[in-house]
């Protein structure tokens, strides 16, 4: 099984420059937001003298910082209630026998095939109906719960033994209890992948707040992203830095949640 | 209750809308299959269709190829194999928009973009890229298949990893070659982790938006609209010429192939665990 040595070192040496590869427009992306404007032209990687003139200026010009708080508010909201009422509706599936369990979680399971994008036009309807566009809220609701998120919840529940919720029953506990101090730390690997995905998801997400928002102070991230660099036009500069703060928080989520975030991918690859 | 009024409901009224023409203000005009057939005699909607599904043909095979190379000699790195997957996942945390804008700059004429800047010193002519009706999608294709990659490695390994060793050392020792392993133990063994990949990202590259949208100038879809995926016109039609039933019909088309491919997977899927059986 094993290739010669010289084999491995020159593979792991291509791996190595691949991996180099994969990460250089990261890399671009922050040196050239650490550059003044007239240094971009320039060839070279590295700033000669870096500054953070750049950040000081795009959030003093442009309401960055709020669209930072909006995308934050957004994105710990949603997924707070992700996590929530997808587990409890997953744990309602996997657990209790009830007429037409089968139905709702085909239903639920149908959900996952229907595309965003087919449902966008009807939200902005809704939306627009309930007095929802241009607020939070209507950035929110859409993403309140989500079918993937049931389905995973509900097969890691299957996996919990009933004689355990049986003995905390004897015991006296509510049923709401069981479910809160019983059953939900069992399937935590879930519920960290789980968040990690709203997470992410919602902090990405670009064509329903794109359309659902129409006054600068409520965009999002990306959508403010968008507009600004649309606005700068030929200033890359500026445009770096904007993408730098966009990125660098998933950056740095990443960097601490490295592990938790590979298993949860590896666990929902392997279970979907 | 929630999936029924947010997620269930909205579905069933975009298939109405497909039927119907409304620009959002006046009421609603049943009309039948006309945005239908307006769809059909529109050549805008067929180039787009193309665009969707040469994003489709050329992005799903080079990427899973890509991915499964990666994938398989990253699996035997013995030292620094974190840091190197790390390497190849960093880039599918971004936000597409971010990296939209990031790449529209490596793509810029000279004297500004990055990949004409190394073509000249290489002593190459510059290249249009995202301004040629040709070259744009592929170049559009290369960002998302560098965004995407990371993920699909990661699965890959995931499966591989699931392989007993032993089983490997037994071929071994029976006198298989390198090539007959990989043929007969490692893809048989990999293939739910292939069809789970095959899927998302046909879905993904399907329903490709965000990417398009912010790399090509204003939105528009490149030049001539040789850029444009379905979704893109979806949101042209609806959002900017508030044409809510043509956009429907094209939802629906979009949901068709999506919906299409779903049963696929549950065929594959299903065919694999009576193979397995028997």
């Amino acid at each position: 099984m094993k290739g010669g040595r010289p084999g491995r070192i020159l593979a792991f040496t291509l791996l190595l420059l691949g991996g180099v590869v994969m990460v250089t427009p990261l890399l671009f992306m922050l040196a050239t937001s650490l550059k003044t404007g007239d240094e971009v032209y320039a060839l070279t990687f590295l700033p000669r003298a870096p500054t953070l003139e750049n950040y000081v200026d795009i959030l003093t010009r442009s309401p960055f910082g709020r669209w930072f708080a909006v995308s934050f508010t957004v994105s710990t909201v949603s997924t707070l209630s992700v996590l929530f009422f997808d587990s409890l509706v997953g744990y309602t599936l996997a657990k209790f026998r009830f007429r037409g369990r089968g139905v709702v979680f085909v239903l639920i399971l149908s959900t996952l095939m229907i595309p965003t994008e087919m449902l966008v036009i009807p939200w902005y309807v809704m939306a627009k109906s309930m007095g929802w566009l241009d607020t939070l809220w209507g950035i929110m609701f859409p993403g309140l719960m989500s079918g993937f998120g049931v389905f995973l919840m509900r097969q890691f529940f299957l996996g919990v033994p009933d004689a355990l919720l049986d003995a905390a029953r004897i015991d006296g506990l509510g049923e709401f209890r069981i479910f809160w101090e019983v059953a939900l730390p069992l399937v935590a690997p879930a519920l960290s992948a789980l968040a990690i995905f709203a997470f992410l998801g919602n902090w990405t997400a670009f064509l329903w707040p794109l359309i659902v928002t129409t006054s600068p102070g409520l965009y999002t991230v990306p959508v403010g992203l968008a507009s600004l660099s649309g606005e700068f036009q030929t200033d890359w500069e500026m445009i770096m830095t904007g993408a730098s703060i966009a990125t660098i928080p998933t950056l740095l989520v990443f960097i601490v949640l490295q592990r938790n975030i590979i298993r949860g991918i590896m666990l929902t690859g392997l279970k979907g | 209750m929630f999936f029924a009024v947010v997620r269930f409901w909205p579905a069933v009224d975009a298939m109405m809308l497909s039927v119907s023409r409304w620009n959002l203000v006046g009421p609603r005009q049943f009309v039948g299959l006309a945005n239908y057939e307006r769809m059909a005699g529109d050549p805008v909607f067929w180039q787009v269709l193309g665009n969707t599904f040469e994003y489709l043909l050329l992005g799903l095979p080079v990427s899973l190829v890509l991915a499964f190379v990666i994938a398989f000699y990253l699996d035997r790195v013995e030292y620094g194999q974190g840091l190197l997957r790390a390497l190849y996942f960093l880039p599918h945390l971004t936000t597409a928009t971010a990296m939209a804008w990031v790449w529209r700059w490596f793509y810029q004429p000279p004297p500004v973009g990055l990949f004409n800047a190394w073509l000249g010193a290489l002593g190459f002519g510059a290249q249009p890229f995202l301004r040629s009706t040709t070259q744009a999608l592929p170049a559009v294709l290369v960002a998302a298949i560098w965004a995407a990659l990371g993920f699909q490695v990661v699965i890959f390994m995931a499966g591989l990893k699931a392989i007993p060793r032993s089983y490997y050392e037994a071929a071994a020792i029976d006198g298989a070659g390198f090539w007959q392993i990989l043929r007969e133990i490692t893809l048989p063994l990999l293939a739910p982790s292939v069809v789970f990949l095959l899927i998302t990202t046909s879905i993904g590259l399907l329903r490709i938006f965000d990417l398009v949208y912010n790399i090509t100038a204003g939105g528009e879809g490149g030049p001539l609209n040789a850029t444009k995926p379905l979704v893109l016109s979806i949101y042209q039609s609806a959002f900017a010429r508030m044409d809510m039933g043509y956009a429907s019909a094209q939802t629906v088309v979009l949901f068709v192939i999506l919906l299409a491919l779903s049963l696929l997977q549950m065929r594959l899927l299903r065919g694999r665990d009576e193979g397995g059986r028997g």
